[in-house]
């Protein structure tokens, strides 16, 4: 094995590692800040394995994305709805606990024998497109990829409009249909506000 | 060991486990917040898996790459609606345990 070789194996193993425990931490940490930090670490390595396989664009598109907005959206929603309280306890947690644990064992276990059995059909020289996927991407973005790209604009101003729309403080005090007033119990259970002052 | 390069089947055993991780926190998590990182999770699997693929079996025409681009995209817009109704969600019920959220409950 020649030292670059041996430096990707390095590379991938480190952040392997890293993308792994850093998942199981955000799913078992109990406190819910470290697991969005957590979560960005995930991201960042993510985007290193996307580096490995040559894709430069893609890994700057993750760690804009994934760590810049989707990690930041995820704490400030953290900060927005952090409260302490106390669980109720569920009484057949221990039998939901090792049905589920048994079925993403089982799962783990059917990808992995397929991972490993099936026989891909590997093109030969492997990453050899290298540095020119960025202009591959565009290519394929405006020529048969263009419909999807198009739409995907649409839907990202629609989720615009619904986030916005949807965490709006002000409800509706009448249906719009009948005119009748609505059922304030099911809409606003709380008078207070979100943001309370602590001290 | 006489290996070129690292082998598909890693990246492919990475992303079965990252999804696992994924699943695995979605049906147990109690905080609405960490069920939203959950399906994060799941979908970075599935970018992984994509990129892999593209780069190892489609490697000319990379058109795992542009589904990467759209996953990335639905992604973002996903998590932005769905913090949105999360933050709903909590000024209703004052509370983000996934326990009581059974109004649909038959």
């Amino acid at each position: 094995m020649s030292i670059a070789i041996t430096t990707q194996f390095i590379c991938f193993t480190v952040l392997s590692l890293v993308v792994i425990i850093g998942a199981l931490g955000v799913v078992l940490l109990e406190s819910i800040v470290y697991s969005a930090f957590l979560l960005g670490g995930v991201f960042m390595s993510v985007a290193g394995l996307y580096l490995l396989l040559n894709a430069s664009f893609v890994a700057a598109a993750q760690v804009l994305v994934y760590v810049g907005a989707v990690n930041v959206l995820i704490i400030f929603a953290i900060m927005l709805v952090n409260k302490k309280e106390d669980l109720k306890p569920i009484n057949d947690i221990k039998s939901r606990r090792v049905i589920s644990t048994s079925i993403c064992l089982t799962l783990l276990s059917l990808l992995i024998r397929v991972d490993l059995t099936n026989v891909w059909s590997l093109s030969s020289p492997q990453n050899s497109i290298g540095e020119e996927s960025t202009i591959r991407i565009g290519e394929h973005l405006f020529s048969d990829y263009l419909l999807p790209f198009e739409v995907a604009s649409v839907l990202l101003l629609m989720a615009m409009i619904g986030a916005i729309v949807l965490a709006r403080r002000d409800v509706m005090t009448k249906d719009i249909s009948t005119g009748l007033p609505v059922d304030q119990e099911l809409i606003e259970k709380s008078p207070e506000p979100l943001l309370t002052n602590k001290n | 060991m006489n290996l070129e390069s690292i082998p598909l089947q890693a990246f492919l055993i990475v992303s079965s486990a990252l999804f696992c991780i994924g699943i695995w926190g979605l049906l147990n998590s109690r905080n609405a917040v960490r069920v939203l990182m959950s399906i994060e999770l799941m979908l970075n699997a599935v970018n992984i898996n994509l990129m892999a693929f593209s780069s190892y079996v489609d490697n000319n025409l990379i058109q795992g790459q542009v589904f990467t681009i759209f996953v990335i995209t639905v992604a973002a817009a996903e998590a932005a609606v769905g913090l949105a109704i999360l933050l709903s969600l909590y000024r209703n019920r004052v509370t983000v345990d996934m326990e009581s959220f059974n109004l649909l409950k038959w």
